[in-house]
């Protein structure tokens, strides 16, 4: 099932066509309109009259989410803000969040993109969509809903949390497909099973599921215990949110709307394209992105790319699962989360030589963070309360800044592992390459 | 007169307290008075030894976080009532207490109490003008 046929389906000579002739637009928008990516390709020589071919794209500067914190909150907005309409940020490293902007027309572009995804897996009109990602900043909840509703589905905004409603909701209101984080798709696959509702009283047939890194063991599991067909959704809010790519029935890879985003696997060392099948990091050129330009954007994201023709018909590229970070990030229930993040709160309580130790795990299928820090003498204390004091603004900052809540463990110094001079900072004993 | 007391931060698991008094044994450092307050995930130790500066040193070369905190020591009969009436004093000029530990020996027919309290400046006086007196550091080790 094909929601625009002609373009998921179209022969590459053409395809790659629509991608010059789009990405030359782009370029001349971007360098008109936003001062710093003109900085950046005056510093290489080159003017958008130098992109003739795609492969001229690779001369182009890399965007990266520091260029977003530093340009905070609109640097590199291409329009004036009376023609964004929609504003979403993810979490940042320093308490400041990156920040994407939307004009109608981005909006309209992203609805398209997730109503191709809904229609790939199979959801249609007739549907009954339970959109359980968090409604907010987050590009989660809103961007599953506007698709949803694109395709004329009956869309149930409940957002995250409360897990008993969630499951009611699903049992009474007919729910036929869910749309979550694998984890929580996990989560409530166990609150189902722990009220003794049975698959046979739910009408559940499809999940839609992303935000977080996963593995096929987990779509197995996730099949088995919902009895769904599950698909992994791509996305990130700096190209645009969920529904950069899907995969289809096959599951096979997941395919990338190349008509909207052009995508390019580099060495994460040396920044050099690699050829198609060689795993690196993923990066996205938005063709069509008018608020904020997003070019040659550097997801972090490790994968590998094939343009090989699909079993389903669609010939855009397809993009493997991805299998890991090229930076220290992890993602915790959704969450963008850096060490450094932690570090920097511990610097502002006074910690002269922060060292600290994150550990998450996945317990019950949900994400869990344990922050272990060590007890310097700047934070030391000798009374039990001034020590739970310590605990709990150390708990509540770190909860701030990071968007998640974590258990903070104080250890003795030099308990916590060093290797080769370096601190090491995370233990991330989730089960991700199955 | 303030005594001077090391606090050492612990992990509330086997073997911390047994590394501290180790090294005291090793580097012949007298203990004489220890307590251990304990939470799940860790514990303070707070000791009184008879050469402070030397057992910082050595605890601080061996890792640990530690500091020093100026305790008083108050010296009170073995009899009921004794400690009573030093925290009535306190009570009644308004000196919180922080903590308190205390250690009493049959023969000596003596009890030592060491206490922490929120007004370290002005709780000499007080227990002197009540007729309690608080001991030197040399009085204690």
């Amino acid at each position: 099932m094909y929601w625009n046929k002609r373009i998921e389906c179209m022969e590459r000579g053409e395809l790659n066509e629509l991608q010059l002739d789009r990405l030359q637009k782009m370029i001349q928008h971007a360098y008109h309109n936003v001062p710093l990516f003109r900085d950046g390709m005056q510093e290489k020589g080159i003017t958008p009259q130098d992109i003739r071919c795609l492969d001229d794209l690779q001369h182009v500067p890399f965007m990266t989410k520091q260029d977003l914190r530093d340009s905070y909150p609109y640097g590199r907005f291409a329009v004036p803000l009376s023609e964004i309409v929609r504003i979403h940020a993810s979490s940042g490293t320093t308490g400041k969040p990156t920040v994407v902007g939307y004009t109608r027309n981005d909006l309209q572009v992203w609805s398209e993109c997730v109503a191709r995804c809904l229609t790939c897996v199979g959801a249609g009109k007739q549907d009954v969509i339970q959109v359980s990602y968090g409604y907010g900043l987050f590009t989660g909840g809103l961007g599953l809903h506007y698709g949803a509703e694109y395709i004329g589905a009956s869309v149930i905004p409940t957002s995250g949390g409360n897990t008993p409603r969630q499951v009611m909701l699903m049992k009474d209101f007919g729910s036929t497909v869910l749309c979550c984080t694998p984890s929580y798709a996990l989560y409530l696959a166990e609150a189902i099973e722990e009220q003794g509702i049975a698959l046979e009283d739910l009408k559940l047939r499809v999940g839609v599921f992303g935000a977080e890194p996963w593995t096929e063991p987990m779509r197995k599991e996730i099949e088995s215990r919902l009895g769904i067909s599950a698909h992994d959704i791509y996305g990130l809010s700096e190209v645009m949110g969920p529904g950069v790519s899907i995969d289809c029935p096959a599951k096979n890879g997941l395919h990338i709307f190349e008509d909207h985003f052009l995508v390019e696997v580099i060495d994460p060392e040396t920044g050099k394209v690699l050829p198609e099948g060689a795993t690196g990091e993923l990066v996205f050129t938005c063709l069509t992105k008018e608020g904020l330009p997003t070019i040659r954007y550097r997801t972090r994201d490790l994968s590998s790319i094939t343009r090989e023709k699909c079993a389903c018909g669609r010939t855009h590229t397809r993009m493997r699962r991805v299998l890991g970070r090229s930076d220290d990030m992890l993602i915790i229930r959704g969450v963008n989360v850096f060490p450094s993040q932690v570090e920097s709160v511990l610097l502002d309580m006074g910690a002269t030589s922060p060292h600290y130790h994150l550990i998450v795990d996945r317990v019950d299928n949900l994400d869990i963070l344990e922050v272990q820090v060590e007890v310097s003498e700047d934070l030391f204390s000798d009374q039990i309360g001034g020590m739970e004091i310590l605990g709990n603004r150390l708990r509540k900052a770190i909860d701030q800044t990071l968007g998640i809540n974590s258990k903070v463990t104080l250890v003795e110094p030099h308990a916590l592992e060093r290797s080769e001079g370096k601190a090491k900072r995370v233990t991330d004993k989730r089960k991700l390459n199955g | 007169m303030a005594i001077k007391q090391i606090s050492v931060f612990l992990e509330n698991k086997k073997g911390r307290l047994l590394a501290v008094t180790r090294l005291l044994a090793e580097n012949k450092i007298n203990l004489r008075a220890l307590s251990v307050a304990d939470t799940t995930d860790f514990g303070i130790l707070r000791m009184i030894v008879n050469d402070t500066s030397r057992a910082y040193e050595i605890l601080k070369n061996a890792g640990f976080t530690l500091k020093i905190t100026e305790v008083i020591g108050v010296d009170t009969t073995d009899e009921p009532g004794a400690l009573n009436e030093v925290l009535e004093v306190l009570e009644k000029g308004s000196i919180n207490i922080e903590y308190i530990y205390a250690f009493c020996t049959a023969q000596s027919g003596h009890a030592l109490n060491v206490i922490r309290v929120d007004k370290m400046d002005a709780v000499n006086d007080i227990l002197e003008q009540n007729g309690i007196k608080t001991l030197a550091p040399d009085e204690i080790v």
